[in-house]
């Protein structure tokens, strides 16, 4: 069957079959390899999109229910050849190790702030609960989080830990 | 801050650009024309004998390119391991099944939904048989794992190369010290739980065979690009010149990536037999059930020590869980933990590990291998002593520490040469850092007011930087892989013509960061701007035979070999400045991008300048060769032995038995630090897995060999709402082993910090009469603990 979607702002359309997957869809019909399967059961966080200014699972929908969704995956998140604050963010908190994590995890960072732009600690926290991080132990996810609100916000970012030394 | 200062400089990581934009190449994310796409059979049963394999449904399926059975495959042989004691693992197994997940067939296809599809309709006879699971039960040799052989693989007993008479003596001592009017005699029985790896990233492998040119090229997520690299060379019976294995970006690895596993070999098979790209990526279900699992220990720790806090011998006994066959390093995970088994302590020490064979999936390394568990029984054990005899926990330790006096030349009491230690500035500095005095007067008032809230604290040394090219002769190797004495670290750095440079290296990093930090060593030997420097790892084509990253070791090992080519690349430049600016080799300097006369920085060349001469003989110095280029082996003198302590401060709730981690307090001691921005990033990632094992994992068999948590719904690891943020920092005792000083750092934080909780925990709970739990600390099981002790 064919479907149609807007994906990062432009409107693309393939074929799918009734049981693929979005995040499958994404990634081998699009090309868009950003968006990662870690679990393909709803409980990593990898798969972590965009759709219709929510946060979803790739993993749990299939492609045929995004038909004429807006879709934006991490590979659509930096504007002209501008970083978004929170990739920003991740880059200048040390907030990735391996990486493989890191696009479901940024998405659903974004998705936090756009709902709650001066988020607690414990806010933050509570905000990735759905992604898993194998690697950084989350630590400088949050510092990486913060570090994006004080952008999102126009102030002046806390500095980083290591410059305290 | 400073772009190219080697020790210490901190530079946002060159790998992130790629990985914040989803533009990170990891396996998966490989296409190739015509890739078939495979899927296994695997068995449900622990111990079952395999009757008739039907295909044939697989086989007419729309869109399926072929089947395997061991029939296909039984003439390459088992998996290969580098240490096998112990059965190994058929490819495809059509006899009796070992575990869960046993792969008895693989289906490729056209599509990977097909293939699983295909896969679903194999029908296969079982026929199942009683299984063995329980570590004392297969001691007994009651059931055997596999028939006419004992369960027992090896025991490993330490100190190491203590003879018989040797042994005997030492235990004589220790149960002459029990005999003491002063002794008290601690003793406790733990299970260090299995374990299941879980990086993010499923485990990929794309094979490419090139019939018309007779090679491979094999993109793996491995941590062990050039060991992979050397067994299918071996398997078919090529050179390792003819296959290439490309690690591309690997999304966590934390040990159990460093194995060849027989699904590469089997994918890279298929991809010869059918002549085109064939590729598989393991679902969550087989990373549980069919990627290696760590730990897997249940074991007696005793202390025995006078009313004052000396302690005059420690024991552990127990046992090792191997699972069903021997792949890598498995039976000699637990000799890791032989290494350190005495700690940073100076007392005596006997240790006596069994390696027993089970109807599980294989263990190995998982971050630490041997080492946490090792630290655990020692540290656990340690705490009830101290609680015992009414001392304050830290003052039990400083009392049996090895004196950094004793530094160069300690041998610790298992037998093993130390690089470095100050373990009692590390404590006092650690003690510092928690606030320790008011910490337990805080404590103390909250339970004053009834509250649970305990305190804390476990020291480790653990042995990383392997090593030695002398290993070897101990055993320790990859000649298995065709890698002889792959200990050593190996750089190759080339200025091109240009000025530019690259770094190739033979680690296979998972999130490291070595992008970064090799082209730091590299900029800061040449004064050259990182932005210049292009490095390559995990690529067996591109870079010198080196063995990957694993062990902490890449920075102890292979960062030295790059520091050192780096520096003969230097002296080759100076001489031609030298010539070049008529000036004494001697005068000349590197920085900003090329060379200059000391005092006299008009007087200068850049890199480019300098690579145009070396590429034009006719202009170099008298009788020097042409080119910009070195290459290094490095093979330290010694493993290296970082070490710490760790502090946690914990409240339970005693009517739910739920523990909230109130604060963690690392020191480590690593030597000398690179980036301190990637070393605190290990140390934060190795505590969550540490915390994770203390309080969450838990990879549980059930008696019939079933696998309990094979989903992330049951294997539960740590969310960042789990967690605190942590508060570290470091002590610097630089090891002499290696020109850079540093140490690794990789698994320190979970070798430091799973007793660590636990002790915390029992601390809280011990107004109520608990003195131990054991892991997982989840609320159910804390809670039983305090009904326990109340009952
Ligand atoms: S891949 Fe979708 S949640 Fe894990
Ligand atoms: S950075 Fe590796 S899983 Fe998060």
């Amino acid at each position: 069957m064919k479907v149609s979607m807007s994906v990062n702002g432009r409107q693309v359309s393939g074929e799918a079959e009734p049981r693929t997957l979005l995040v499958h869809f994404l990634r081998e019909s699009l090309g868009l390899t950003g968006t990662h399967v870690g679990c393909e059961s709803s409980y990593c966080g990898a798969c972590t999109i965009s759709l219709d200014g929510k946060a979803v699972l790739s993993c749990t929908m299939l492609a045929a229910q995004a038909d004429g969704a807006d879709i934006t995956t991490v590979e659509g998140l930096a504007q002209d050849g501008e970083l978004h604050p929170v990739q920003e963010g991740f880059w200048e908190r040390h907030g990735l190790q391996c990486g493989f994590c890191t696009p479901g995890m940024i998405m659903s960072a974004v998705t936090l702030l756009e709902e709650n732009p001066e988020p607690s600690e414990e806010e933050i926290r509570r905000g990735i609960e759905g992604n898993l991080c194998r690697c950084t132990g989350y630590h400088n996810i949050v510092q990486a989080i913060e570090y994006a609100g004080a952008r999102m916000r126009g102030e002046e970012p806390a500095p980083a830990e290591w410059e305290n030394a | 801050m400073s772009s190219t200062s080697v020790l210490g400089g901190v530079v946002r990581r060159r790998e992130d650009p790629a990985l914040i934009q989803g533009r990170g190449r990891y396996t998966d994310d490989v296409k190739l024309a015509r890739t078939a796409h495979v899927a296994f059979v695997r068995s449900p049963y622990a111990h079952a004998t395999v009757g008739a394999i039907d295909t044939s449904a697989a086989t007419a399926m729309e869109g399926v390119v072929a089947v395997y059975t061991a029939a296909d495959t039984d003439h390459l042989g088992p998996l290969i391991a580098q240490v096998p004691v112990g059965a190994l693992r058929p490819l495809l197994n059509n006899g009796t099944v070992k575990h869960v997940g046993e792969a008895v067939a693989m289906v490729v296809a056209e599509d990977p939904y097909v293939a699983k599809d295909a896969a679903d309709s194999v029908e296969v006879d079982y026929e199942p048989m009683p299984a063995v699971v329980d570590l004392k039960q297969s001691l007994s040799d009651e059931v055997p794992v596999h028939e006419g052989a004992s369960n027992t693989l090896i025991s490993w007993v330490g100190p190491f190369g203590a003879d018989e008479a040797a042994l005997a003596e030492l235990q004589a001592g220790i149960e002459a010290a029990k005999q003491r009017d002063d002794a008290v005699v601690v003793s406790q029985e733990m299970t260090n739980q299995r374990l299941i790896p879980v990086p993010i990233e499923p485990r990929s492998v794309l094979a490419d065979y090139q019939a018309g040119y007779d090679r491979f090229d094999i993109y793996s997520s491995t941590q062990i690009p050039s060991a992979l690299a050397g067994a299918i060379g071996k398997y078919f019976g090529m050179s390792m010149n003819q296959v290439t294995v490309k690690a591309m970006e690997v999304g966590g690895g934390f040990g159990c990536k460093l194995n060849v596993y027989n699904d590469e070999v089997l994918v890279a098979f298929a991809s010869k037999q059918l002549d085109r790209p064939v590729k598989w990526t393991e679902t969550r279900r087989e990373a549980a059930n069919s990627t290696i699992q760590g730990r897997g220990w249940v074991a007696t720790a005793t202390v025995t020590g006078t009313t004052s806090g000396e302690v005059l011998g420690f024991e552990l006994e127990g046992i090792a869980d191997m699972g069903a066959y021997s792949q890598n390093f498995t039976v000699a995970i637990p000799f890791l933990g032989l290494f350190v088994g005495s700690g940073q302590y100076g007392f005596p020490t006997y240790w006596k590990m069994d390696c027993v064979t089970t109807h599980t999936m294989t263990t190995d390394a998982y971050r630490g291998a041997g080492r946490p568990e090792a630290a655990y029984y020692l540290e656990r054990i340690m705490d009830m002593y101290a609680r015992r005899i009414g001392m304050d926990p830290a003052e039990v330790r400083r009392k049996n520490y090895i004196s950094s006096s004793d530094f160069p030349g300690a041998v610790s009491p298992m037998g093993f040469p130390m690089d470095t230690g100050d373990y009692t500035t590390n404590l006092d500095a650690a003690l510092e850092a928690a606030g320790w005095s008011d910490l337990l007067a805080e404590r103390d008032a909250a339970r004053a007011e009834g509250r649970h809230v305990g305190v804390g604290l476990a020291t480790y040394v653990e042995v990383c930087g392997f090593g030695p090219s002398g290993l070897v002769d101990l055993g320790f190797s990859w000649a298995e892989y065709q890698m002889p004495s792959a200990f050593n670290g190996s750089s190759l750095v080339r200025v091109h013509p240009d000025g530019s440079a690259t770094v190739s290296i033979g680690t296979g990093p998972s999130g490291q960061g070595h992008q970064t930090t090799w082209a730091q060593i590299v900029g800061d030997g040449l004064g050259l701007e990182v932005d210049r420097i292009r490095v390559i790892h995990g690529d067996t084509e591109e870079a010198p035979p080196s063995i990957g990253s694993f062990g902490s070791r890449s920075a102890a090992v292979d960062g030295a070999a790059c520091y050192e080519a780096t520096g003969k690349v230097r002296a080759k430049a100076a001489r031609i400045a030298a010539h070049m600016l008529e000036a004494s080799e001697a005068d000349i300097e590197f920085a900003d991008g090329g060379a200059h006369v000391a005092g006299a920085p008009d007087s200068s060349v850049s890199w480019g300048d300098i690579a145009a001469c070396a590429y034009q003989p006719h202009r170099l110095p008298e009788g020097m060769e042409g080119g910009l280029e070195a290459h290094a082996i490095f093979s330290p003198g010694n493993a290296t032995w970082p070490f710490g302590t760790h502090i946690a401060v914990v409240e339970v709730d005693p009517d739910t038995g739920d523990v909230d981690l109130l604060r963690y307090i690392g020191m480590d001691d690593c030597g000398n630090v690179i980036s301190p921005m990637i070393v605190d990033g290990q140390v934060h990632g190795g505590i969550a897995q540490g915390i994770g094992q203390a309080m969450f994992e838990d990879a549980v068999y059930d008696a019939d060999g079933n696998l309990l948590s094979g989903s992330l719904v049951d294997y539960i690891l740590p969310t960042a709402a789990d967690l605190p943020s942590f508060e570290l920092d470091r002590t610097v005792t630089p090891t002499d082993v290696n020109p850079l000083g540093v140490k690794g750092i990789g698994e320190a934080g979970t070798i430091g910090s799973a007793q660590t909780v636990v002790n915390a925990v029992v601390d809280a709970l011990e107004p109520l009469g608990v003195t131990h739990i054991d892991m997982p600390l989840r609320p159910r099981r804390v809670w039983q603990a305090i009904q326990d002790a109340r009952a």
